[in-house]
């Protein structure tokens, strides 16, 4: 039957894969954006919103209309159609929605501990956790003052425990422990998630390992560029690339050695896709290497959709669904300060 | 002792066989893929274990594919044929319409429009479940008494009439065994870009009538191999 996953996908996953596939008609077309970026205030804003998938998202409740309230809102959405999602789904579906999860209860991990450096409430920080990386422990993260702590008396009950292999390690946590253990878990993660989606074979590893690779080479770069400055050597920065992408194994070697911008830019300049991202634009427009980045991302989860029977039209549903929101909060923000010249730097998804 | 060896021997086999052939089909893929492996190779010494002991003890003449044809009544091969014939469409047209099926509900969700128009597609898998009756109630029909109980009382042409029946049966039963699958896959892809995008629907359409024809070229074929069967006496 995995030589044919159209006779067999439809029996577990097929009203899901139905139902996905409609929620994916609602995303927010380029006249849409364009009707939105129009917009003077808010409450026009809004106004155009009614008319799109979200309806009475705004208009429900009665709290001032602002951009964090309209974040929230939408926010919320992606996380009801998730749970939605993964409370129907079967094996091995529903392995791989808990995989998109796992990179927000990384984040959650890091943020509760960063935190509890700081000294801040537990309480006060629980709001500020990302909802679709919720896990029973997280009140109890704050507590730990080790890594092999944290992973021995918290987390190892959490789905987070197979990644701690190389994280563990007995120093203090501090800032710059707590963003080691976040990129090391990372790229345990991601590895994870590279092999399942390859195990799984036919269409979903066609348009998921991809994405991966991707997702791995732009951590690696944004690693690199981002230690320029910090006391973070290239055998460290080694040791926090995922090995998934395209870059392994001689461009990671390459950008382990780089120092300056013009060094990783002449690692990207061997992979045609990184060259075109790092490459000057003509125009000058302001656009931003993250900006780039998500470009390239929402490029490659948009062809998700032009095939059947495969699980990675949920990956890629999530993924554009956040790419909308942070579009919309862009735009909000430019009408709300009035900076009509950078509103058009949102990026487009269908 | 060798003797008893070999009965059970042939009993291995076939049993060996019908536990490859379970943990294909039944068990769910992961969990098959750790039992094919040692099926496979279990059947496979069991033939060369039971072709190597026949070959040595000079039993040969046992493996007896004349007496084995000769001997099993041609209404074995006429009822076998009537049974694949049905059975087989309907597995066809069961397994096209659940994919068709779960696509049309999931599309449906946020798109109710085409509900009614997507039963277009189930209609067609369900044609081919229907041409699988048809062909077992005309291969029925012909079966007839006759009174012959050794080869040469029943004669050629009851022999002949059984093997048509199998034939037919067979023929008609993996056409629309496929053309169910078929039909049912383009169906799915059919709801889900008319959900996305009306006027796709009916380019699609035109596919899944291709895709339904192959059912009925296995209904006339069947026809043509029954049309010269005459049992009796």
């Amino acid at each position: 039957m995995s030589l044919c996953p159209e006779l067999s996908f439809n029996v577990d996953h097929g009203y899901l894969e139905g139902l996905v596939r409609g929620l994916k008609a609602g995303i927010l077309t380029r006249s849409d954006y364009h009707n939105l970026a129009q917009c003077d205030t808010l409450e026009d804003m809004k106004l155009h919103l009614q008319s799109t998938d979200y309806g009475s998202l705004l208009t429900a409740g009665n709290e001032d209309l602002t951009v964090s309230l309209l974040d929230n809102r939408l926010k919320g959405t992606i996380l009801t159609e998730f749970r939605c999602l993964r409370a129907h789904s079967l094996p091995p579906l529903s392995t791989f929605l808990d995989y998109i999860t796992y990179s927000y209860m990384i984040d959650n991990v890091v943020l509760l501990i960063t935190g509890a450096l700081k000294h801040r409430d537990v309480e006060e920080l629980l709001p500020r956790c990302h909802p679709l990386g919720t896990f029973d422990q997280m009140a109890a993260v704050g507590i730990a003052r080790t890594h092999a702590e944290l992973y021995s008396a918290i987390l190892v009950d959490t789905p987070l425990a197979p990644f701690f292999q190389d994280a563990v390690s007995e120093a203090n946590l501090d800032e710059m422990g707590a963003e080691i253990m976040r990129n090391k878990l990372y790229k345990a993660y991601l590895e994870a998630f590279y092999a399942f989606c390859w195990e799984r074979g036919g269409a979903t590893r066609d348009i998921m390992c991809p994405i991966l690779e991707f997702e791995a080479d732009r951590r690696s770069f944004i690693i690199t560029v981002n230690s320029f400055g910090t006391d973070l050597s290239g055998g460290d920065r080694r040791a926090l690339y995922p090995s998934c992408g395209r870059l392994y194994p001689e461009g990671l070697q390459l950008l382990a050695r780089a120092e300056d911008h013009e060094q990783v830019k002449a690692v990207a300049e061997y992979y045609p896709d990184y060259k075109l991202i790092f490459s000057d634009t003509e125009d000058g427009s302001s656009r931003t290497l993250e900006d780039r980045f998500f470009e390239q991302e929402v490029h490659l989860n948009t062809l998700a959709f032009l095939d059947q029977f495969h699980l990675g039209v949920f990956y890629s549903y999530i993924k554009l669904k956040e790419q909308e929101a942070r579009n919309i909060v862009w735009i909000a923000e430019c009408v709300t300060q009035r900076q009509k010249s950078k509103i058009d730097n949102y990026i487009p998804i269908f | 002792m060798y003797l008893l060896i070999l009965q059970f021997s042939d009993k291995f086999f076939y049993s060996s066989t019908a536990c490859t052939v379970l943990s294909r089909t039944l068990m769910h893929p992961t969990h098959a893929d750790n039992y094919e492996n040692v099926s496979i190779i279990f059947i496979l010494h069991w033939w060369c274990f039971s072709g190597i002991c026949y070959t040595i003890f000079d039993l040969g003449f046992r493996f007896d594919v004349a007496w084995f044809l000769t001997e099993t009544s041609p209404f074995m091969w006429a009822n076998l044929g009537i049974g694949l014939a049905i059975s087989l469409s309907v597995v066809g047209a069961a397994w096209g319409i659940y994919i068709t099926g779960s696509s049309i509900i999931g599309g449906g969700v946020k798109a109710p429009r085409i509900k009614t128009k997507n039963l277009v597609s189930i209609i067609f898998c369900e044609a081919v479940a229907i041409y699988g009756i048809i062909m077992a109630i005309v291969i029925s029909n012909m079966a007839e008494n006759f009174s012959g109980t050794t080869p040469e009382t029943i004669g050629a042409r009851n022999y002949q009439a059984g093997y048509s029946m199998f034939g037919a049966g067979l023929t008609v039963g993996f056409s629309n065994l496929f053309c169910g699958i078929c039909v049912g896959i383009v169906g799915s892809g059919a709801a889900l870009a008319d959900a996305q995008n009306g006027s796709l629907f009916v380019k699609i359409l035109i596919v899944e009538i291709f895709g339904s024809a192959i059912g009925l070229f296995g209904v006339i074929v069947a026809i043509l191999q029954t049309s010269k069967v005459k049992m009796g006496d």
